[in-house]
């Protein structure tokens, strides 16, 4: 059983460190940055008190035209504990968070060969948006 | 996105096994079920069987069982039995002019967006939810 709660800056070593190690880039300016007030950053931990992973997500409204809705920019858990629920419990309790900010739509990016966060997005009950992503190399 | 039939009804042949991996499930009941040919779906399983997706269980309640595992075996899995993999379908006349491979990138941006989706419904996620949109 995990337990979800509000990132502090004492996580943030531990979040930087397991994100870098999953995505193979390190972003130690980031990850402080989702401390700011308004934003969503939550840990999980297990029974014992260790860390499981992270979400971070926030309301944004208007942009690309698109009325408030929530959104989900990094999720990552710890592989060795995976299957065991933390994502969802970590998915779950943003969303409540969301929905307690009066929005009812949550949205994501993911990166459309990375099957492993797709399949857990569409887990929970995700399917595709309204929007298409375009994309283009600078010359 | 146009499926062949053979697609069609593996996928409802295993959704529907798999929806109870207890139950046997002659290919007359599936066929009566969907209201598809049962010579039709009798080969279908066989590719089923094959892939060890289901089992062919012998008897006079024979028929078939789901026995794969439904949160690792995706909608593409089963597309991918009947359906010829992007990357070994021939090569169609034109491709090598410039129209042909400009044409060719949209096409294949269009198969990756579908290869995408597919691969990330799990069986146990259409069946968590078969009325969703």
């Amino acid at each position: 059983m995990v337990a979800v709660r509000p990132a502090q800056a004492s996580d943030l070593s531990a979040i930087s460190a397991l994100d870098a190690r999953l995505t193979g880039t390190s972003k130690p300016e980031y990850w402080p940055e989702r401390l700011a007030p308004g934003l969503h950053f939550l840990v999980a931990e297990t029974g014992k008190g260790a860390f499981a992973g992270f979400i971070a997500g926030e309301v944004r409204a208007w942009e690309f035209g698109q009325p408030p809705a929530g959104w989900v920019f990094a999720i990552q858990i710890d592989p060795k504990l995976r299957l065991k629920g933390t994502g969802s419990a970590l998915f779950e309790a943003l969303v409540a968070r969301f929905k307690a900010e009066g929005v009812t739509r949550v949205r994501t990016l993911v990166d459309r060969k990375d099957h492993l966060i797709l399949s857990f997005f569409r887990a929970q009950g995700m399917v595709a948006g309204p929007s298409l992503q375009l994309d283009m190399e600078l010359p | 996105m146009k499926l062949q039939t053979a697609t069609r009804l593996g996928l409802y042949a295993t959704l529907e096994l798999a929806r109870d991996p207890a139950q046997t499930l002659s290919s007359a009941d599936l066929a009566e079920r969907f209201g598809v040919s049962t010579h039709h779906l009798a080969k279908v399983l066989r590719t089923l069987s094959n892939a060890g997706l289901v089992q062919a269980e012998r008897g006079a309640s024979g028929g078939y069982r789901f026995t794969g595992n439904r949160r690792r075996v995706t909608l593409m899995d089963i597309v991918a039995l009947f359906e010829p993999a992007p990357g070994n379908r021939a090569k169609e006349p034109g491709e090598d002019t410039a129209i042909g491979g400009a044409l060719q990138r949209v096409l294949q941006e269009i198969d990756e967006i579908a290869e995408a989706t597919l691969r990330s419904v799990s069986l146990e996620t259409m069946l968590k939810r078969p009325t969703d949109r």
